[in-house]
């Protein structure tokens, strides 16, 4: 796996030593191959509970995508298979609760990663009334002020913005939480990303930008989309660090995420970590995926499978066996079979309901 | 000859200032580009350079002299030969013709006089130091004059002395002290941390104060103007209004985006816009816009402390008008509760923010006429009161509205809609609307005129509904 890590200051700004790495990222078959020493390897117990956390995402996102089928779940579903590296990966680096999440529509892994109870989000996306919004937000609006998860938002790219903001409310309470703002490389080319970076930067607020490069923005891929494909360059005229990192591996993500946190609860400002990930489904449940070739997704899939990955390495070290590592399995298919059957015995919302919480 | 040296117009709205300070005396020769006077306005100091070349041969004005206005000679300037006796001649006719002009543009008939640029005021000249008459002020409440900026920034002083979380947050707010000194002197009594400059960057910066709003604080956001907030329309919508619905309850934006709005004066099409209509279309927000300072005040005051987003429109040129405001140590007003600024038994005009000016002036020629028009300023569009707006109608049978902005979907068609669902069995003639004309604001004086609504249009709309 080339990590590509590269620390971008303003010193490093002018050198043009950072483009073999940007290539060696962007080929796949250098994600295997780089240098694994770097990175900080895993406990057991950590690998069994990123391993745990990364199943449950998948399999509820199996189950959603299911449930979607069968006419429970409607509207907008964008679903986070093959992504789950990134959450996990960078709710180990944050103090849990007390830091601040905050992301785009494509939030359901999000969710799960901050500890939000499954049950709650899979009622909200049957839009029911023990949803986490009482139904009345659905699949892109869902919120945990008990998590510190401000969302779940629709608009590609405005989280970034709000994301700036919850970190600013941190420097005028001067206190030293971080917030986690997601975004996608498709909302990495709004305007108001740019606007955030400058003022970010300009008044050092703690703010990691996590830039989920999925390669596709909806059907477009980086490439036809994106002048500097990039994204860890992106902050370079604010003079924002960035790394690219391997997101399909989640001790890579970890310790990437670490190195962030540490630059900005130190008061150095923004980070920008460009996660290079992949999303095997389309971009929403709608989506019939025509713009890849499935041997593009089969190859992911089979080399590169954040899961596999950490499954492979309990294995290997003898730290699971096959039976232990299907006990997991178990647990997680209980949890979300209990969190899809709650989901669909909540009644709907009280029609009462339509008119509450327009204002306080 | 001699040349006149006017009192110039240093902004688009500024209608006169204070000779503060003169730089050259009597006898002095000047070449163009030289200082010759300061002069204050409301919002700035500014310093006034000579045009022509030639020798100081009079002051017409001494120095420290206040409401001068635009356009009145304040020195002679006299060419080589020529003699200070050539100066002597009063300037009465000329003070004369500029009085006539001030008072032409600012009344409703009559072709812009603009003379040598000077800056035409768009709406008619509010009545000073008006009194309000609210129910919300205790009888026996002593009252003091200031200006709409004065009150406007007092409310957010207080505001921010009694709650930390308050802080402002936008372009110019801080060291220039306000694009238009609405937040004059904040910086100095709370710092830097609280009171904020931004870059140029509406979107992001609306984005962001929202965010900290839903992480608790209480931002209030200037927009140099709200043409400028249509780059951050979507955070004003779909985050800050739009959240606590969309999360059950849980999180809302306790913020409030202010600013002046509408048509200034000759500054065109893109920075003429009026968006009352538009914000008070949405679920989830507040609209307040405010006419009187007393109400500019309480209302500033209580949009801070709501829970909720809201939009707080200005004007900017009510900014400098004079009323009487309550003297009171925390004095905050209802939102969403209109105000009977008249009482009136024949027809009732509605109106908010400056088109109470036009409503005001044409009630006050109206009366002359006989008819008794009842003035309900609705202060705040969202949500409406328009049980104030109904009962008057059950009294008077009859409604005209007047606004400055665009005439489909406003404001006054809002109005015309519940009178007719809610008080029709009331009416004695359909309900009229007063409104700016169909088009973007033209720049030229007569165009600009002819696109704004008028008070003979809102006389004339009366006769319409009494039939007179």
């Amino acid at each position: 796996m080339a990590v590509a890590k590269s620390q971008v200051g303003s010193k490093a700004a002018s050198t043009d030593g950072r483009k073999p790495a940007a290539r060696a990222a962007k080929a796949s078959s250098a994600r295997t191959a780089g240098a694994k020493s770097s990175i900080a390897e895993f406990s057991r117990d950590e690998e069994f509970a990123a391993y745990r956390e990364m199943l449950l995402i998948r399999r509820f996102e199996e189950k959603a995508g299911q449930m979607y089928g069968m006419g429970l779940i409607h509207g907008f579903c964008h679903l986070y298979i093959g992504q789950e590296a990134v959450v996990v990966g960078m709710q180990l680096a944050i103090r849990n609760g007390e830091d601040q999440v905050i992301t785009g529509y494509r939030d359901h892994g999000h969710m799960l990663a901050t500890g939000m109870d499954p049950k709650g989000v899979m009622a909200e996306l049957t839009g029911r009334r023990d949803g986490y919004s009482r139904g009345k937000g659905g699949s892109m609006h869902m919120f945990s002020i008990e998590k510190q998860f401000f969302g779940g938002h629709g608009i590609v790219g405005a989280q970034v913005s709000l994301g700036t903001g919850l970190a600013f409310a941190n420097r005028y309470r001067k206190n030293d939480r971080v917030t986690l703002t997601y975004f996608g490389d498709g909302a990495a080319n709004q305007g108001q990303v740019y606007e955030s970076f400058n003022m970010a930067e300009l008044w050092k607020l703690p703010v990691i930008y996590i830039i989920e490069n999925n390669r596709y923005a909806m059907g477009t891929s980086v490439s036809r989309s994106s002048a500097q494909t990039d994204f860890s360059k992106r902050g370079l005229s604010f003079n924002i660090p960035g790394e690219q990192v391997d997101g399909m591996d989640v001790r890579a993500v970890r310790a990437a995420g670490e190195r962030a946190v540490e630059w900005c609860r130190t008061g150095k400002g923004p980070y920008i970590l460009e996660m290079q990930t992949y999303r095997y489904r389309g971009h929403s449940m709608s989506d019939p995926a025509k713009y890849r070739s499935k041997d593009e997704v089969q190859k992911m899939r089979t080399e590169h499978d954040p899961i596999e990955q950490v499954r492979l390495r309990l294995i290997d070290k003898g730290w699971a066996s096959e039976d232990d590592l299907k006990k997991v399995d178990a647990e997680v298919r209980d949890i979300v079979n209990e969190a899809a059957d709650f989901a669909q015995n909540s009644p709907e919302p009280d029609a009462s309901e339509l008119w509450t919480d327009i204002l306080k | 000859m001699p040349i006149e040296i006017l009192m110039p117009a240093l902004s688009p709205t500024m209608e006169e200032g204070t000779l503060s300070k003169w730089l050259k005396k009597e006898g002095d020769s000047v070449k163009s580009g030289d200082v010759i006077a300061e002069i204050e306005t409301d919002k700035a100091t500014m310093e006034v350079e000579a045009v022509d070349e030639g020798t100081i041969g009079k002051l017409l004005i001494p120095e420290g002299s206040e409401n001068i206005k635009v356009n009145t000679p304040i020195a002679v300037l006299l060419a080589d030969g020529e003699d200070a006796s050539a100066a002597s001649a009063p300037p009465a006719k000329d003070e004369h013709s500029v009085l006539e002009a001030a008072k032409n543009g600012s009344g409703e008939s009559g072709s812009a006089p603009a003379m040598n640029g000077a800056a035409v005021p768009a709406a008619p000249a509010a009545i000073k130091a008006e009194i309000a008459s609210d129910p919300d002020i205790p009888a026996g409440t002593e009252f003091v004059t200031m200006t709409v900026r004065e009150a406007l920034r007092d409310a957010m002083a207080e505001e921010m002395r009694r709650d930390a979380d308050v802080f402002v947050i936008g372009e110019e707010v801080a060291e220039y002290q306000g694009a238009y000194k609405i937040t004059q002197g904040l910086l100095q009594e709370f710092g830097a941390d609280r009171v904020i400059d931004t870059p140029i960057t509406e979107h992001g910066f609306a984005g962001l104060a929202t965010g900290a709003a839903l992480a608790g604080l209480k931002p209030i956001v200037e927009f140099m103007t709200f043409n400028f907030a249509m780059q951050a329309m979507d955070q004003i919508i779909n985050s800050a209004a739009k959240t606590l619905y969309m999360s059950g309850g849980q999180l809302g934006a306790s913020i409030v985006f202010r600013g002046p709005n509408g048509a200034a004066s000759r500054v065109g099409a893109q920075h003429s816009q009026d968006y009352s209509a538009w914000y008070s279309q949405i679920p989830g927000l507040k609209v307040v816009v405010p006419y009187t300072a007393a109400d500019a005040k309480g209302l500033l005051k209580a949009a801070i402390r709501d829970p909720n987003p809201v939009v707080f429109l200005e004007n900017e040129i009510i900014y400098g008008h004079s009323f009487e405001v309550p003297k009171l140590d925390d004095f905050v007003l209802p939102i969403g509760k209109a105000r009977i600024h008249k009482a009136g038994k024949d027809v009732t005009i509605v109106s908010f923010g400056i088109g109470m000016s036009y409503a005001i002036k044409a009630a006050e020629q109206l009366a002359a006429e006989g008819i008794d028009a009842e003035l309900i300023d609705l202060r705040t569009l969202r949500p409406m009161d328009i049980d104030t707006v109904i009962a008057s109608v059950k009294k008077t049978g009859r409604c005209v509205t007047v606004e400055e902005g665009w005439p489909q979907n406003s404001v006054g068609s809002e109005i015309a809609s519940q009178l007719m669902e809610k008080a029709f069995d009331y009416l004695d003639a359909p309900v009229l609307k007063v409104t700016g004309k169909d088009v973007p604001m033209p720049y030229a004086a007569n165009l600009e005129k002819l696109a704004l609504p008028t008070v003979g249009e809102v006389i004339a709309a009366v006769k319409a509904v009494t039939y007179r």
